[in-house]
């Protein structure tokens, strides 16, 4: 059964736990529909590429938290070094990359990658040793547990069917807003 | 003048728990003085984007992070600084090596790295400092102290 970016997220928010979850993107529209928890960091505005760095230093100042980031191909593409950083510094960081082949609130224009870049076969020449590759949404749903278990960094590859017509969505609240609530629950 | 161990003496004095680098053949020197520190914890990243996420992502748990790069990654990382001082509005704070800058005051370079590094992080609007070789740790110390206690972004560019 082919999945859609919500069914994805949908499976993630029943194993997210009390983690950090970064949200980039198309996800940033869907995730609430799903969690309101302080511990959620809409990333936008962001820095492009860079939620899977943001959760490395944010796993390595709270060991004992984790951090899911979510991801989306395009972004993952901007910043395939990332893969190398997060392998040389072993955290809780489990990165979800959601592809579905297009930038979807561009125009749906296809990114450099579609169809033809295996993110698991990055992921682990990378040095990253626990890599999943999803493709339909009954194998996520039976293995999220298993994946979003144990040590990071965990790469999780989710094939997703692309949307079009979309636009940039907006985040839940102001940035201000959401890091002053991140810091009072990572405080807590 | 700079050095590996009077920088490490300094960071620890100020209480930083991070830094977040890409060496160059200046900064790189103080490798083996950074890596011997066990209250300072090294990160290595990819590009310096990355550098000023990570340090992001630190700052947000609560940590003390410096960003330690050279000012051709400083270019490279332009939507990173853009992002985490102007977007989240974090006191990130920059120690970049200013290649060539010395041999441009003499006039003996073509490169053209100190054109531009100064300019950039004036339209980045970080506020900053240029030290020549008459500046100390202890003045990279207070240039770290001013930018905290202001709750702001701050850069030192070390003239190499």
């Amino acid at each position: 059964m082919p999945m859609t970016l919500r069914d994805a997220l949908e499976i993630l928010a029943t194993h997210r736990g009390e983690r950090v979850v970064i949200t980039t993107m198309a996800s940033v529209g869907i995730w609430p529909s799903f969690s309101d928890s302080p511990l959620d960091l809409a990333y936008i505005p962001s820095a492009m590429g860079q939620a899977p760095t943001l959760g490395l230093g944010l796993a390595l100042a709270q060991p004992e938290r984790g951090v899911i980031v979510v991801n989306g191909d395009g972004s993952m593409l901007m910043n395939l070094g990332s893969l190398v950083t997060l392998a040389n510094h072993p955290a809780n960081v489990y990165l979800l990359i959601a592809d579905n082949g297009i930038y979807e609130v561009t125009g749906g224009q296809p990114t450099a990658g579609a169809g033809h870049t295996d993110f698991a076969a990055l992921a682990r020449g990378a040095g990253i040793r626990r890599v999943y590759r999803f493709d339909e949404l009954t194998a996520w749903k039976n293995s999220a547990g298993e994946a979003l278990t144990g040590p990071g960094p965990v790469v999780i590859w989710l094939k997703v069917e692309a949307r079009y017509g979309q636009k940039t969505p907006l985040p839940p609240r102001p940035m201000g807003e959401q890091l002053a609530r991140l810091r009072a629950a990572l405080a807590s | 003048m700079l050095d590996g161990p009077s920088v490490v003496a300094a960071l620890k004095e100020c209480g930083v728990t991070h830094v977040v680098w890409i060496p160059d053949s200046e900064i790189g020197t103080w490798e083996p003085a950074l890596r011997a520190e066990p209250l300072l914890s090294l990160i290595r990243v990819c590009r310096e984007g990355e550098a000023i996420a990570v340090a992001a992502g630190l700052m947000l748990g609560g940590k003390k992070p410096v960003v330690l790069i050279q000012c051709t990654g400083l270019f490279e990382a332009g939507d990173s600084l853009r992002n985490v001082v102007h977007d989240l509005k974090l006191p990130l704070f920059l120690i970049v090596g200013l290649r060539g800058y010395l041999a441009h005051k003499k006039g003996s370079t073509f490169d053209t790295c100190p054109v531009f590094a100064e300019p950039i992080l004036q339209t980045w609007k970080v506020p900053y400092l240029l030290f020549d070789k008459d500046k100390t740790a202890p003045d990279l110390a207070a240039e770290y102290r001013k930018a905290q206690t202001e709750k702001r972004a701050g850069a030192v560019f070390i003239a190499e």
